[in-house]
């Protein structure tokens, strides 16, 4: 057994690399309570202090403080970067200082270009040279090979949100390999793959050689990434701030190559637990000590930073990186994976103040210790800052090892990543149904010259039967624009690191996705319940609607209307399937436009359930605003029918309560009179 | 049966333990200054539900109730007596967990008849939320136009059935925050053995906007909402009174 592996329990894990193994087999749940936590410790104060005035610094500079222009970000591009070295116990940053965006010209040279000049910096001329002339982007690749009628969904909106110019994010490495096996011996392994590809060259035997010595080179990078921060990295993490390190390396070395649309971190805290519970046991370090070291890496996380346009921020509101760690969840073998490490996790929202960075992911199930739930619940009441997802759900489809990527794509680690998909826009589909093609606003032929609907008032029937018609043919370009995407972003933007922390076989999830899930249900149960009369401009396209009588409107929990939203998922989603997908991937959906439901709602028209043009859509898959009258619960059930088997990508609905809507306030009402008199007399 | 449903709040957390189904009911003789839900005041009307149909909706979602239950408000659901009977009986025998938010208005203890009726719906009421308007007579009748003997019967009333009770008590400035009425409702409370939780409800102005549309006067224009701290305050004071009064039993003992 290798020296940083003792006290272990062995298992698979030892001869193949098998992180889950090494978790089931030396895990510890922990079903208390959080009264080990310990504080902040002075460092950790002090680092968030200067932290904060960077971000002050930052904003009043407009959102950027600093920008690279001149050097190509690589694993091994910058040297090493610190706050105070004397007072960071985990280290890295992706250019060499703090705060400082790095320049990834790889997905596109024009965005690139973009984000600085919109920022007031400017990219080196030879650079901007070498990648329009020299070296062809992922961007440049996909728009030689679009089609026409390609470029006129994407300038309509009714695809938006293409993953073109930009990177497509969502796939996560196994960062764990890095801290349990060291460097060196993933290249190992590696090195074994290559040697055991099929002998006879077809393109995808060429294409698996040439991506394996890709991640070998990835692999050699990232040991001299650790090596700049003075860390051998070639060998396994002997301890708990190692593991944090070392696996914290692996993750750096992804944003420092990928500016992708979402760059989520995995599920790591149980498996860090494993050398924390050593270290307690062996007296190395104090929970003060690893509440630091957790402290600091997840400092680090808030501060991974990209490049972007204006734009880029206006569809995703805001400046999002999405590192999502997925924290707790239950194994298959029944046991909870609640340990220490994820109160820690949690704990830094205490301890640091709260962030939307990075995204802290409870898997949620019903069978999580009772003390982690109330430690969720009162962290959740204080910050605001953490997400559910149900792992009832999702152990059927991925086990007990897999991660949120972004919000909700759930995929196991190592084993599954996802081609990011963006989403069309049911709702624009719809009124192109009715219009035969025609866009709403432009007034464009952009869809297939399909017959129009030319009656005053619409028919449910008539217009399901175009709607199915006009789904199907936007299935086809969608899924065919997605194509030509995936092929391009491996071919010119490879994510080569993580992708050396997969296995050799890799399930690839095709994601893609729908915006106007409510706009629609509400508009065909108006026609279907009420009577929508059609308004036309002089040529006779429909360009409003005239709603008369009530109708029943989704998040109300009544089967009529919830049924129409179920069944379009259904219908759409079996559009997708009926579609080649790249690569062998298997199809998704997901119904989450959580942050660009505004956009959304900017670029379509008015909808036949009475929402005006230009009004924002309701997000993810949420009930549109203020149409749910019958309280919360109500709301969720009809989200919560949605088929998902359908929307395997994940299924996001976005709930804002006041607090005082929550329960009571301790102070002003207990619920046990006779205890709290009691205590009362004995205070006095 | 079918019942004036002013409307249904599916995620109510603050009408009794757990997360509760709520039915609003139309219609109350109570004309308190400070009410929020004046829209629920006149009878009749709202949406007609049968109690089959209100615990049909309630089983769609139970698997949300599973601490909680049902809680019937309005208006003051007795208004419509009958229903509510029915319901929680049907309720009952579901295994649902029942809670009925009243003022005890429509208590008469000398009326036998709807005496044996009151027997029959605590036979089948888990909780009730009592809400006492005022310990003074005459303001009660000032802050709602209802006198209070009936109301402090039927607290008394519910302690002799041993039903759990939660009382509410809503502090308006200059209305009912007067400490030595405070205390004094205290020891009312302290007389009763059924008291399980006491709710101090601050006063708050966010129905001010529905009189407004509605076009009623609003009595209390110019009263500011009461603060948290002096809600704790409050209540602090009504527990002196409670405890003041379970020491004096004791003593007597």
């Amino acid at each position: 057994m290798r020296p940083e592996w003792t006290t272990f329990q062995h298992g698979v894990w030892e001869k193949e690399i098998n992180v889950r193994d090494f978790i089931q087999k030396n895990y510890t749940p922990y079903d208390g309570d959080d009264s080990f936590l310990a504080g902040p410790t002075q460092n950790t104060t002090d680092l968030w202090a200067q932290v904060m005035d960077l971000t002050e610094q930052e904003r009043k500079a407009g959102g950027v403080l600093d920008m690279d222009t001149k050097i190509i970000s690589t694993i091994t591009s910058h040297g090493p970067g610190y706050l105070d070295k004397n007072k960071e116990t985990i280290v890295g940053f992706q250019t060499d200082k703090p705060f400082k965006r790095s320049l990834q010209p790889y997905g596109g040279i024009r965005m690139a270009v973009k984000a600085c000049q919109d920022n007031g910096y400017e990219v080196d001329p030879e650079i901007v040279e070498f990648f329009t002339k020299h070296r062809k982007t992922h961007n440049a690749g996909v728009f030689d090979a679009y089609t026409p009628e390609m470029r006129a969904c994407r300038s309509s909106h009714i695809i938006t949100g293409l993953p073109d110019a930009y990177g497509r994010g969502r796939i996560i490495g196994d960062y764990r390999r890095v801290a349990l096996y060291g460097v060196d011996r993933l290249i190992e392994d590696k090195i074994e793959q290559k040697n055991t590809t099929r002998t006879i060259m077809y393109s995808d035997v060429i294409r698996e050689r040439e991506e394996l010595s890709e991640q070998i080179r990835a692999l050699e990078e990232l040991k001299e990434l650790g090596k700049i921060y003075g860390c051998d990295i070639s060998r396994p993490a002997a301890d708990v701030k190692e593991a944090i390190q070392w696996l914290y390396f692996g993750y750096l070395a992804a944003v420092k190559e990928q500016n992708g649309a979402a760059m989520s971190l995995g599920r790591t805290s149980t498996f860090v637990d494993i050398y924390s519970e050593r270290d307690l046991k062996a007296g190395k370090y104090t929970e003060e000590q690893i509440q630091e070291f957790v402290d600091h890496f997840i400092m680090k996380l808030r501060l991974v930073k990209f490049a972007r346009t204006p734009e880029y921020n206006e569809l995703f509101s805001g400046d999002p990186t999405w590192v999502t760690e997925s924290i707790g969840g239950v194994g298959i073998d029944g046991r909870h994976l609640v340990t220490k490490m994820s109160f820690r996790y949690l704990h830094t929202l205490q301890n640091l103040g709260t962030a939307p960075e990075p995204n802290l992911t409870v898997l949620w199930s019903t069978k999580l210790p009772m003390n982690f739930k109330r430690f969720c619940a009162k962290t959740s009441i204080e910050s605001s800052s953490i997400q559910y997802e149900n792992d009832d759900l999702m152990r059927v489809t991925h086990g007990d090892d897999y991660a949120i990527a972004c919000c909700v794509s759930s995929m196991r680690l190592g084993q599954e990543m996802q081609f990011f998909g963006a989403r069309a826009n049911l709702a624009k589909c719809l009124l192109y149904a009715i219009n035969g093609g025609v866009d709403e606003i432009t007034k464009k032929q952009v869809g297939p010259k399909y017959r129009p609907i030319t009656s005053e008032y619409l028919d449910y029937d008539e217009v399901m039967d175009k709607y199915r018609d006009m789904m199907k043919w936007l299935a086809r370009v969608y899924v065919n624009a997605l194509n030509i995407i995936h092929y391009n972003h491996d071919r010119y933007c490879y994510e080569r690191i993580q992708m050396a922390l997969h296995d050799k076989k890799v399930t690839r999830w095709f994601a893609t996705g729908i915006a106007g899930l409510s706009v629609v249900a509400d508009s065909l149960s108006a026609i279907k319940y009420a009577k929508v009369k059609t308004i036309r401009d002089e040529n006779g396209i429909v360009v409003d609607y005239q709603v008369e009588g009530d109708f029943p409107k989704y998040g109300n929990n009544d089967d009529r209307v919830d049924e129409i939203a179920s069944d379009l998922v259904h219908t759409f989603m079996n559009y997708i399937r009926g579609n080649h997908t790249y690569r062998g991937g298997i199809p998704t959906t997901s119904i989450l436009t959580i942050t660009s439901n505004v956009v959304y709602g900017k670029n379509t028209g008015s909808t036949p359930d009475g929402r005006k043009a230009g009004e924002a859509f309701a997000p993810g898959a949420n009930p549109m605003h203020r149409r749910d009258s019958q309280g919360a619960v109500a709301s969720l059930a009809s989200v919560a029918k949605l088929p998902f088997k359908d929307a395997q990508d994940g299924i996001s609905n976005t709930f804002s309560i006041i607090p005082g809507a929550l329960g009571k306030d301790e102070q002003v009402f207990a619920g046990d009179l006779d205890v709290e008199l009691d205590f009362d007399l004995d205070s006095e | 049966m079918t019942g004036h449903v002013h409307s249904i709040e599916s995620f109510g957390t603050v009408d009794g333990p757990g997360i509760r189904f709520v039915v609003f009911l139309k219609g109350c003789p109570m004309r308190c200054q400070y009410c929020h839900n004046p829209d629920t005041w006149a009878g009749g009307g709202g949406t007609s539900m049968t109690v089959d149909e209100i615990l049909q909706e309630y089983q769609r979602t139970k698997h949300y109730y599973t601490q909680g239950g049902i809680t019937v408000t309005g208006g003051e659901p007795l208004v419509q007596m009958d229903f509510v009977l029915e319901l929680f009986q049907s309720a009952h025998d579901q295994g649902i967990h029942t809670c009925l938010d009243t003022s005890g208005v429509t208590f008469r203890p000398d009326n036998t008849e709807l005496l044996e009726k009151f027997d029959r719906l605590t036979d089948v009421t888990d909780l009730v939320m009592l809400d006492i308007k005022h310990i003074n007579p005459e303001k009660h009748l000032k802050i709602c136009g209802q006198p209070q003997d009936n109301i402090l019967a039927f607290a008394r009333y519910l302690d002799s059935r041993h039903v759990p009770v939660w009382i509410r008590h809503v502090v308006v400035p200059g209305l009912s925050d007067n400490d030595a009425d405070l205390f004094r409702l205290g020891q009312f409370i302290g007389t009763l053995h059924n008291v399980k939780a006491l709710d101090v409800l601050p006063y708050h102005d966010m129905g001010k906007a529905k009189y407004h549309q509605l076009g009623l006067p609003y009595a209390l224009e110019d009263t500011p909402p009461l603060s948290k701290d002096q809600a704790v305050l409050a209540r602090k004071m009504i527990l002196n009174g409670i405890r003041a009064q379970r020491l004096t039993a004791a003593g007597n003992l």
